[in-house]
């Protein structure tokens, strides 16, 4: 898991709609990455549907909202589309889960996913905090990321 | 701007929907969109002793959560809230405006009544409250039930 106080590894990734996105967009502004197992799976579902209920919260502290996983941006689109949400997902889909790796959040075989990860990169583009779940199968609550922005 | 760092849940107070007497109970944070509560909630009102309703409305999983959380705050007001709560879940296929007022005439509330709370500034406040209370909590997901204040796991999902 990469150490708060780092430097975040830049990245380029396609989002929802196919079209490519940065870590180093986001100079400037701080930004929260959610890594997830998967599209469509129970937990992730409603991890993301919570983080969109308090998304205004979020970004009223001045925090952008970012999803990855290994997902096609196809599927990210159909996810976004079914669960109801506005959040960026970012498809960490070739080289398979490259980004999630050099974050330390990657679960190898035969798991082959994101663990669930959150970690919030300053307006310099430093790791301020990160959290890792137990396991996939829990999340945290939304109350963990506001006392991280406390 | 809303403090939604965390905290225990809220005591049981006189603001609460409470179904059943006595101190001892559990305290539930549902969704009346969600399939998962309907189930429960056949469950949880057999339970012998209290039990405790608070609003969680998961608006981008459950559109038309919001509006029937405010309809059944709407039926509270005129004393039927646990009624409104088992009509919905125990029917939901008819959630549409139309369902709602013919629950209303079953009920014999005053529509004109109805029509207005569910849609006041202060129902909205009512149930952004309870949720915000969850949300300092830690719930992450719905039904969450506690006893008292813990947390109840009802069952582990791989991921």
């Amino acid at each position: 898991m990469i150490g708060v106080g780092e430097k975040a590894p830049d990245f380029t990734l396609r989002n929802q709609d196919g079209e490519k996105v940065s870590l180093s967009d986001y100079q400037g502004r701080k930004v929260l990455l959610v890594f997830y197992p998967g599209d469509f799976s129970p937990v992730c579902g409603d991890q993301l549907s919570i983080y969109q209920e308090v998304k205004p919260e979020i970004e009223e502290k001045g925090v952008e909202l970012v999803g990855i996983s290994v997902d096609s941006f196809f599927a990210h689109k159909a996810f976004q589309e079914k669960l109801g949400i506005d959040t960026t997902l970012l498809s960490d889909f070739e080289p398979k889960g490259e980004v999630a790796r050099a974050y330390g959040s990657y679960l190898d075989a035969p798991l082959g996913f994101a663990n669930r990860t959150l970690v919030l990169v300053d307006e310099d583009g430093t790791v301020a905090w990160t959290h890792e779940s137990p396991n996939p199968g829990e999340f945290p609550g939304a109350n963990v990321i506001f006392d991280a922005l406390a | 701007m809303a403090d939604l760092t965390s905290a225990p849940i809220p005591p049981v107070g006189p603001g609460d929907h409470v179904r059943g007497a006595g101190e001892e109970g559990l305290i539930v944070y549902a969704d009346l969109g969600c399939p998962r509560c309907a189930g429960a909630w056949r469950r949880l009102r057999e339970r012998p002793g209290r039990l405790v309703f608070r609003h969680f409305p998961v608006r981008s999983k459950h559109p038309r959560s919001p509006a029937l959380h405010a309809a059944a705050e709407a039926a509270g007001l005129q004393g039927r809230f646990f009624e409104m709560v088992d009509s919905l879940y125990g029917d939901r296929g008819r959630v549409d405006d139309p369902h709602l007022w013919g629950r209303v005439e079953e009920f014999g509330l005053d529509l004109d009544r109805f029509e207005t709370d569910r849609r006041s500034e202060s129902t909205a406040a009512r149930i952004r409250r309870d949720f915000q209370s969850g949300i300092r909590a830690g719930v992450a997901g719905t039904p969450a039930v506690f006893d008292a204040c813990t947390l109840l796991r009802d069952r582990e999902r791989e991921f």
